[in-house]
This record gives structure tokens, sequence and C-alpha cells, in this order.
């Protein structure tokens, strides 16, 4: 049970390359804050940073009432899951779980207790007596988890945990993970690069870019109001369509876009938006061919090049569709759904 | 694999046992010779079969040695052999493992000069810093003693550069889990890194004690007193030693005695690699 608060963290590795660059977030006790941005934008290092793994270059970190910059791993109430796990392969399962406990001289029927508890929560009470090389993918994580849950640390850390695991694990483990986190309360900081499992998992969610923040909030503000074309383009799937609004002047469509805020140049809108019957609403009309249409199951997306414009847009329609490729198509898109963006500076607008 | 085919396996198996043959036969020789009396090898031919006399010659070298010749019996010298390979043995793998976990663990000023000078060392055998190393071990006074006979010979980093390589494949997130864990830096050198090198400490344990075990011209060097005598030097005091023709009887019986502490620490030592080659994994 703790806060964690960063105030301007900085860190420069030996060669000076800075890899995190004045982060100030605060979470709250037993928030679940995951951080997403793409490959070296630093979120393994802020990560490693509350951890104690990497040195504080600049900046305070409070985890509870304490100050830790200075403290050791150990010291700091705090525990991690790896990406590969770092299981101890010379060790049992239960010797895996019991080792921080041991470290800390906890009694052996405490160690016992815990053990066993944890093992019985994560459902890998069978396996107390094997070796990890003994055990599945999914299971390693579990004991990796395990290790992590008999600390009853402050908070937990997770760098990636799910991405060695196939893709029907992972959502499995997601949602897993999600409710324990959700049972016990505990504080946790989730590393993830992958955009869906933010979304899923996070009370708030930070993207990172470039060793910055470049939006904190709840999943859903950030998926409906991203901060920036940056957000915009990395959270979402299939990306959203970014769109010049001095094109959009030139197909006609002035009259609906008076109405956007000054200083706006590039409208972002996403696949689910763009829709193939013109709705009621006040809406934007364009045409465009049909490049490709892929389908996905329950969904499509097609891959419409814009008349008179090399902008590919892509679009999410619900089955199957019926558009033939290389055919002329009329696309519709609500104003409500607009979101405005100034190129200058890569900032939504109002 | 090599698919199954008849005459490749015939083929690798005649050149398997042609090789062991080789290897064998002159042990077997010595086998034999050792069981002979004194006169069979006068006539300068080998025996091929077992002679009458095995359990007399092996009394005579155990309980009695060669007074005559300045050879005393073989127990005290097996025994030094013993202690010199064991000390060098044990020496050189904790010098070793604990130079390389400095290396490969800690961020020290000079880190990899050190590394550099410890892999020089490499190219310094014995044999090569023989007249230095003899005047040191003299001036500290450490002729006739185990000190002398094994400290000068500890020295060496092949096992530190082994180890080295060895903790490098050892993935760093286990040494930042131990961390997490509230192992310090020595308790997860003995919780962790320990056991996870124990074959590589098998296997190194075995070549360094022939190596320390099959010592010939340093402790010729330094020992002049026989309660300091080893084995090796032994066999060759028994050769050139004496007035008469060699005894090769009570030689060869010598010899075959010698090889088998050597033998018995590789069957030992074999139980704790083979158990890690199966058990490897990351
Ligand atoms: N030990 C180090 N020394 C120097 N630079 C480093 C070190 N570790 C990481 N970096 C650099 O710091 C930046 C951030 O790395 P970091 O590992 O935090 O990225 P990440 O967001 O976790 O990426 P990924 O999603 O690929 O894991 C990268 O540019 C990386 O090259
Ligand atoms: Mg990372």
């Amino acid at each position: 049970m703790a806060t964690i608060v960063m105030d301007d963290l900085h860190k420069v590795y030996a060669g000076g390359v800075k890899a995190v660059t004045g982060i100030s977030l605060d979470i709250a006790d037993g928030e679940m804050i995951v951080l997403v941005g793409p490959s070296g934008c630093g979120k393994s290092t802020l990560l490693r940073m509350v951890a104690g793994l990497e040195t504080i270059s600049d900046g305070t970190l409070k985890i509870g009432d304490r100050m830790v910059n200075n403290l050791e791993p150990a010291e700091r109430d705090i525990a991690m899951v790896f990406q590969n796990y770092a299981l101890y392969p010379h060790m049992t399962v239960f010797d895996n779980l019991a080792y921080g406990l041991r470290n800390r001289k906890f009694p052996k029927d405490e160690i016992n207790r815990r053990v066993h508890e944890a093992a019985e929560m994560l459902e890998i009470a069978a396996y107390l007596d094997r070796k990890p090389r003994n055990l599945s993918g999914g299971q390693r994580q579990r004991v990796a988890m395990g290790r992590a849950l008999v600390r009853e640390p402050a908070a937990f850390l997770f760098d990636e945990p799910l991405s060695n695991l196939d893709a029907k694990l992972r959502v499995q483990m997601r949602v897993e993970i999600r409710q324990l986190q959700k049972r016990l309360k505990t504080t946790s900081l989730y590393v993830t690069h992958d955009q869906l499992e933010a979304l899923t998992m996070a009370d708030r969610l930070v993207v990172l870019n470039g060793g910055k923040i470049e939006q904190v909030g709840t999943p859903m503000d950030v998926f409906n109001k991203p901060a920036s074309v940056f957000v915009a383009g990395f959270i979402g799937s299939p990306a959203m369509n970014m769109l010049d609004v001095a094109y959009l002047r030139d197909t006609g469509a002035a009259q609906g876009l008076s109405g956007l805020p000054q200083g706006t140049d590039l409208i972002g809108v996403r696949p689910d938006d763009l829709l193939l019957n013109a709705p009621e609403a006040p809406h934007l009309s364009l045409t465009g061919d049909v490049v490709l249409l892929e389908p996905a199951g329950s969904e499509s997306h097609i891959y419409v090049s814009l008349a008179g414009s090399s902008q590919p847009v892509t679009m999410r329609v619900q089955g199957l569709p019926n558009v033939l490729e290389g055919a002329r198509i009329n696309l519709s898109v609500p104003l409500s759904a607009l979101h405005p963006f100034a190129s200058a500076t890569g900032l939504r607008v109002g | 694999m090599v698919e199954n085919d008849r005459w490749g396996s015939l083929f690798a198996h005649l050149v398997l046992i042609l090789g062991v043959a080789l290897v064998i036969f002159p042990v077997y020789v010595a086998v034999i010779a050792s069981t002979h009396p004194p006169g069979t090898f006068v006539r300068g031919v080998m025996p091929l079969l077992p002679g009458p006399n095995a359990l007399e010659n092996y009394r005579t070298v155990i309980f009695e040695g060669r007074s005559r010749a300045g050879t005393p019996p073989i127990g005290g010298m097996l025994w030094n052999s013993f202690v010199m390979a064991m000390a060098i043995t044990v020496g050189k793998l904790s010098i070793s493992i604990l130079s390389a976990f400095a290396i490969v663990y800690f961020r020290f000023p000079f880190r990899m000069f050190f590394f550099w000078v410890i892999f020089l060392t490499l190219m310094l055998p014995v044999e090569v810093r023989i007249v230095p190393t003899f005047q040191v071990v003299a001036d500290l006074g450490m002729l006739n003693s185990f000190a002398g006979l094994s400290i000068p010979l500890i020295a060496s980093a092949t096992a530190t550069f082994l180890f080295r390589q060895f903790f490098m494949t050892v993935p760093e997130e286990l040494m930042e889990a131990a961390r997490v864990d509230g192992a310090g830096p020595m308790k997860f050198f003995k919780d962790i890194l320990m056991p996870l090198s124990i074959t590589n400490i098998a296997a190194l344990f075995v070549i360094m004690f022939i190596y320390g075990w099959n010592q010939y011209l340093w402790p010729l060097l330094i020992t002049t007193d026989p309660e300091y005598y080893t084995i090796v030097m032994g066999i060759q005091r028994m050769v050139t030693g004496g007035d008469s023709e060699p005894l090769w009887h009570l030689v060869m019986a010598t010899v075959v005695l010698a090889a088998l502490p050597p033998i018995l620490v590789i069957l030992f030592m074999q139980r704790l690699f083979v158990k890690g080659l199966t058990e490897t994994e990351k």
C-alpha cells in the first residue's frame, strides 16, 4: 500500500544517452499505471529507476513517504516481474518463491503459509517441487508473478511480462493479472509496448515518447482525446488516419470545417469513424478508390486511396462489406468524430 | 545426426576402436609388467600376459620402497602429490572464480586493465618464469614445503577466463532479481552463481587436478628433502636412481598406482558434470 511520486526524474546513461528527461507523475495508492510507448522510448529505464536497478541522475522519487533515490532495490519494498521471468533455474518453484522471504529472515511457517497461499492463488500449487525448466511458458510466468506476490510489497513493477507468451495466453494472463491487482489493491507500474494491453489494463495510462510524457489519462480519455499526433497514432489499432485540412477544403468540404478551432491544419479520424453510409448527423463527404479489402473475422479493414490525393486511409467496418477492390466509394465522417491537430506543434488544438 | 548407414557406422566404430586400442595398449603393458618377477625384463622383451608376482611387487612399492636407491615407500609420495594437486586445484578454482565474479559483476576503475593483466598470465606458464619464481620462493623460505610446491602454480588465468566467459552467459536479470529479493553480492554469488557454475567447476577441477598431479619440473627443482618428493619425481628417481638396471616391475607398479588418484577424481567428478550437462538450461 503506497503512493509513488516521481518529481522531474532524469536519466542520463554513461554514454551520454538521455533515456528519461523530466518525468513527473503521481501514482495513487492501489492504482494500476501502464507505461506505454514505442521501443526505446525509456519505459524500461523509468521502471528500473523506480525499482532501484538504475541510478537516478536527477529528480526525486518517493515510495510511500520515503525518498528512495539512494536505497537498494531490496529496501524499497517493491517486487518486480521481469520480461524473461528471471527465475532461478537451479531452485524449485517453492524455493524461487521463498528466496526473497528467506533473505529477509521470515520465520519458516510464515514462509510456508505465504508461498502456499500465492501458489493457490496462481494455480501453481501442483508444481511447487518442479524446477523452472520443467514448466511451460505460462506456468513460468505465474511463478514469476508468485515471486512478486509472496513479498506483499508496497508496489508491483512489471516489465513487459507477457511479451514472451503466445497471443491467446497473453490475453488470459492479462485478465488474470488485472483481476489479481484489483483484488490485492497493490499499486502497480506496468510497462508494455502493446497499446491494447495498455488500454485494457490501466487505471491510467502514460504514453511515453523520446523519454518524455506525451499524455497521462484514463484509457478512455487518451483514446477519445489524444493530446498529440503521436498519441493519436500510437493508441488505437488500426492507427488513426491523418488528413490535411487543405486537402479537405479542396474537396469541397469547407463548410463542415468552419467549426474547427483556430490553427487546425491536420484532422485525425479513427478508422471506425469512416462510414460507408452517410449518417443523419452533420458530416464530411469524401470519395476514394478501394485499394485492398482485408477481412478479419467479425470486422473488415478497407484501405482506401482518397480521390485527388495520394493519402491512403484505413477504415474499419463490421462484417464483410459489399465493396470491390478497385471500385470507387463514398465515405462520410461525422463532424463530431474529427480530432483537430496543429502540425507545427504536433499537439491537439482546443 | 548423420543418417543411419551400415558401412559408415562400421567405419566409425573401427576408427574409435583403433583409437582406444592405441591409448589403452601402453596402460595394458604397464599393468602386465607390474605383475612379473624381476628377471623377466633382462631379456629386453615385454611380456603380454600377466605374471605371478603382482601381490609381491605391489607390497614392495607400497611398504618398502627402494631405500637403497633413495626412494621412500610410495605412500608418502602419493600423499604429497595429492596435497599438492589439491592445493593447486582448490587454490586456482577459488581465486579464479572470485576474480571472474569481480570482473563481470562489479564496476571498478581499471576493470578491463586488470582483466588483461590476468589474461596476460596465460602466456606465462611456470616453465617460462621458472628462474625468477624459484628465486622468489627460495627467498621466502618456501623450498621443501607444500606452500612452495603449490602457490607458484596457483597463479594462472585459464580458469578466470573460462569462468568469465560463463558468467557473461548468465542473464543479467538473474542478478537483478536477486537484488530485488534482497540478496547482496556475496549471497548472489553463493546462492545462485555457484550452483549454476557447478558443471564448469567440476570440469575445471578435473583438468586442474591432473595438471597439478602431473607437475614434474617444478617439484624437482624446489624439493631436496625426500619428505616432499612427489610421485612423478619418484618414478623418475626409480628409473634413473641406483646403480643397477631399473627394476621395471617395481617402476610399473608405481606407475599404475600413480595413475589411480586422477582416475578416481575423474570418476567422482564425472557424476557432477554429466548431471550438469544433461540438466543444463538458461
Ligand atoms: N545501459 C544502457 N546504456 C546506455 N544506453 C541505454 C542503456 N539502456 C538503455 N539505453 C538507451 O536508453 C533508451 C531507452 O531504453 P529503454 O530500455 O528504457 O527503452 P524501452 O522503452 O524499454 O524499449 P523496449 O520497448 O524496446 O524495451 C534507448 O535509447 C536505449 O538505447
Ligand atoms: Mg524495455
